[in-house]
């Protein structure tokens, strides 16, 4: 093979590849929503997919509806109508686009979205946790909350070993034996640790994989656009997590990156600003979002979205197959808790991948619907000021586009690059004194 | 610590009692917290909902309910973004400005914002500031032995602020004194309930409130002097609807809306500041004590929106208030920018319609200074309901 045709055949494809299985996924939901059957509404901050795949059990993760709506320019027409059934313009536009598909009978561009007969969630987000009331209400379904311990403050962590550790990890430990027992009783059939260790097995090979390809994007240029294509990642780690298709997906994605590094083949030419995006993506204007940030340069080089949205999957936790329910436990406590972290107590995180990630500014965009990523993040802004590290701050939404101004976003994006060619400058002449 | 923080009432009329009290609930400088720190005292300030004091206590240390206050935002608005309610910036505030300090700080996850309030206080300032990680399971068979681990990492905590152990013996004790005033504020709740002509809804609320800006001994001894004065007071019944009120859980609404509300309706239960009531019985002060509290907080415990439990859905629970209480309407409050709250109200007011009983829709903010359009609002309620 030529290097060109072996360029042809792996550059771009995990983008191909991702969206033929995502529309495959959307499929197989709209087929399980036809046919009826179990389906259990589950969170990107721990979906349990260990579990629910072990049972087979289709997960929906409404996140993803939502957001989906969003990037197809319908979020409105749902957030209208639940608007209209009585939430306040104040709620997660999630939730209420969720609640307008509800009411639509699970009609949704991407296919019809079947009912949950079980909903999983953890306290990663507190939104979650009224969301899922919202069903159970609405469905009379089962319920299951995780409750997941997380950090108590920046320099509170218990770990493996410590006295609190332990004691928090036979909380989940037991709350993961009582899911099990829940989804015995909903389908019927026994639990098979065998199975588990199946699915774990490709949960560690996607974790393994997604830390890595989050660090292979230290190289410069970087080899993926963390706000664009991190998400397009981000769908398939959740709705593929634990599969034999996901581990497959993500040991090829690396492949590619590797392969791009190798080669120097980057995602904007010339990459001229390297940032970190902190907070969740504007999905009303997703591409022209990025492009705003492309146009002059910037490239997105990580993201805390690729954090806290894979369920904290960026440590890398691998299950020890010999002991897979206690594993199992310690991975989702160490790893929500890292996705918590990533939302909470970000500050020293962000200030080392300044460095790790050669970082020209921060990005924060906080938005009016996830008050969980967004309230610390003026705060935390002010830390990374006393740093001396540049950084914007905008504020829009992820799925409302009454509060969402490209005019103004343009302005203040703009002025922000202003800012660093300044800095550039201003540095040239320093070194050249 | 024998120091007296609230002094001058005693003797006094009840309503010279009323006013001081409501005085030392306005001020927003917290002359007790100042008062108990000066003196020697430690002082641990913990967010809303609620908080197992008796833990502090125990320390000697005063626990501080921190429940926002209606001040101007001069130091916190930068700290924050646009969307958020107001008490997570104006507690903030409080620290910042210098009107309160503290040896702790302690917030739950209740609701998005205010979890984040560890790491923006921990930014902010040197002493602990930490999440008491209360249980959102609690229908797991192992959530109060969680809960009571919990409870034994903060006392560990406390003793490391306070240099004081806290034994199981100042633990039971400090139960002694806070069962009392659970029993003390039920009793209140009694009188509101059954003749709520004899103290108005702000009056209830100001006795009620006090208690956490105060020794709990102190309140005690308040109360115990205030509640007989209350039995025996000279008020008329008068020609009020009953309503409960729902929504204050958190951010609390200004004094002088619920003063609104009270000229027209008799209050007779409401959530005001539930975490100080959130336990329903006394706590037994036999065996461990970490472990009475916190199965106390997961089997003997109130409702509200920022707690999911399947034992408790809030529109049974809200239904089973207005039977209780006797009650015909429902005012369902939520504060501006507060999910848990205005998530709730749609499941309230669904439930209400369904069942044929009138309510009462609002917003409040703390800091909300003009009530002309919410009386003349409520006014016309409560005229539609009674002609």
């Amino acid at each position: 093979m030529t290097e060109k045709q072996l360029d042809d055949a792996i550059v771009g494809r995990a983008g191909r590849d991702g969206a033929a299985l995502m529309r495959g996924w959307f499929d197989q939901l709209s087929e399980t929503g036809r046919q009826g059957g179990h389906a259990a509404y589950v969170f990107v901050m721990g979906s349990m997919a260990e579990i629910l795949r072990t049972f087979d059990i289709p997960m929906i993760f409404p996140e993803i509806n939502s957001l989906q709506t969003a990037v197809r320019k319908v979020a409105h027409e749902y957030i209208n109508e639940a608007e209209d059934y009585g939430y306040s313009t104040d709620i997660c536009g999630y939730v209420k686009a969720d609640v307008g598909l509800q009411l639509r009978g699970g009609a949704h561009p991407a296919g019809p979205i079947p009912k949950p007969t079980l909903t999983v969630l953890t306290n990663a987000c507190n939104t979650y946790l009224k969301w899922a009331e919202i069903w159970e209400r609405m469905y009379h379904i089962p319920v299951f909350t995780l409750d997941i311990p997380g950090s108590r403050s920046a320099h509170i962590q218990s770990r493996p070993g410590d006295l609190d550790f332990e004691r928090e990890h036979r909380y989940v430990l037991v709350q993961i034996q009582e899911l099990i027992e829940l989804c015995e009783k909903l389908t019927g059939t026994a639990f098979d640790i065998d199975r588990l260790r199946v699915v774990l097995k490709h949960c560690n090979e996607m974790n393994r994989c997604w830390k890595r390809a989050i660090e292979l994007n230290q190289a410069r240029p970087a080899v993926f656009n963390a706000l664009t294509d991190g998400t397009v990642y981000l769908g398939l780690a959740n709705a593929f997590r634990g599969s034999e298709e996901g581990a497959q997906y993500f040991r090829q994605l690396v492949e590619e990156l590797e392969y791009k590094v190798e080669h120097g083949i980057g995602t904007v030419i010339p990459e001229k600003y390297r940032l970190i995006f902190v907070g969740v993506p504007c999905y009303p204007l997703f591409r022209r979002f990025n492009e705003m940030f492309s146009e002059p340069g910037g490239a997105f080089v990580n993201s805390t979205y690729l954090w806290f949205a894979s369920g904290g999957a960026n440590l890398g936790f691998e299950f020890d197959l010999n002991r897979p329910l206690e594993s199992l436990a310690e991975g989702v406590l160490i790893s929500a808790r890292e996705a918590m972290d990533a939302m909470f107590f970000q500050d020293q995180a962000l200030i080392k991948m300044v460095e790790r990630f050669h970082v020209d500014g921060i990005v924060f965009h906080p938005v009016k619907s996830c008050r969980t990523v967004s309230t610390g993040l003026a705060d935390t802004r002010r830390v990374l000021m006393t740093k001396d590290i540049p950084s914007l701050f905008i504020e829009s939404d992820m799925m409302d586009r009454r509060v969402v101004s490209e005019a103004q976003l343009k302005n203040r994006i703009d002025a922000f690059f202003e800012g660093l060619v300044t800095r550039k400058l201003q540095a040239a002449i320093q070194a050249g004194r | 610590m024998a120091i007296k923080l609230f002094q001058g009432w005693q003797g006094k009329s009840l309503e010279q009692i009323l006013t001081l009290c409501r005085d030392l609930l306005e001020d927003t400088n917290f002359p007790t917290v100042h008062q108990w720190r000066e003196a020697g005292g430690k002082v641990v300030g913990h967010f809303q909902v609620y908080f197992p004091e008796e833990i502090v206590h125990a320390a000697g240390a005063l626990p501080f309910k921190l429940r926002g206050a209606p001040v101007d935002l001069r130091h916190a608005d930068s700290h924050f973004g646009s969307y958020l309610c107001s008490i997570v910036k104006t507690t903030l505030e409080l620290a910042l400005g210098g009107r309160v300090k503290l040896d702790m700080f302690v917030t739950h996850p209740i609701c998005d914002a205010a979890r984040n309030l560890a790491g923006v206080w921990g930014r902010n300032f040197r002493f602990p500031c930490q999440i008491l990680y209360l249980p959102q399971n609690p229908n797991s068979r192992h959530s109060v032995s969680y809960l009571r681990d919990e409870y034994d990492r903060l006392r560990r905590t406390v003793e490391e602020v306070t240099g004081r152990p806290v034994t199981d013996e100042s633990l039971q004790s400090s139960l002694g004194v806070f069962n009392e005033n659970r029993a003390l504020l039920r009793q209140l709740y009694a009188i509101k309930r059954e003749r709520p002509w004899l103290i108005a809804t702000d009056e209830a609320y100001v006795l009620v409130a006090l208690g956490g800006l105060l020794p709990r001994e102190e309140h005690n001894e308040l109360l115990r002097a205030v509640l007989p004065l209350v039995e025996t007071r000279p008020s008329k019944r008068q020609d009020k609807i009953r309503v409960i009120f729902e929504g204050g859980f958190c951010e609390q609404p200004p004094l002088d809306l619920i003063r609104v509300i009270s000229q027209s309706c008799y209050v007779v239960d409401d959530d005001l500041l539930i975490g100080l009531r959130w336990i329903l019985d006394d706590v037994p002060r036999e065996g461990d004590p970490l472990r009475n509290l916190a199965h106390a907080y997961v089997e003997k415990s109130s409702y509200s929106p920022v707690q999911h439990d399947v034992r408790k859905p809030k529109e049974k629970m809200l239904l089973e208030r207005l039977r209780s209480s006797g009650a015909t309407a429902a005012i369902i409050g939520a504060a501006k920018m507060c999910e848990p709250g205005l998530e709730e109200q749609v499941t309230y007011a669904r439930t209400l319609d369904r069942e044929g009983i009138p309510y009462f829709v609002t917003e409040f903010e703390e800091g909300m200074t003009s009530f002309d359009n919410l009386e003349i609002q409520l006014e016309t309620f409560v005229e539609s309901i009674l002609f």
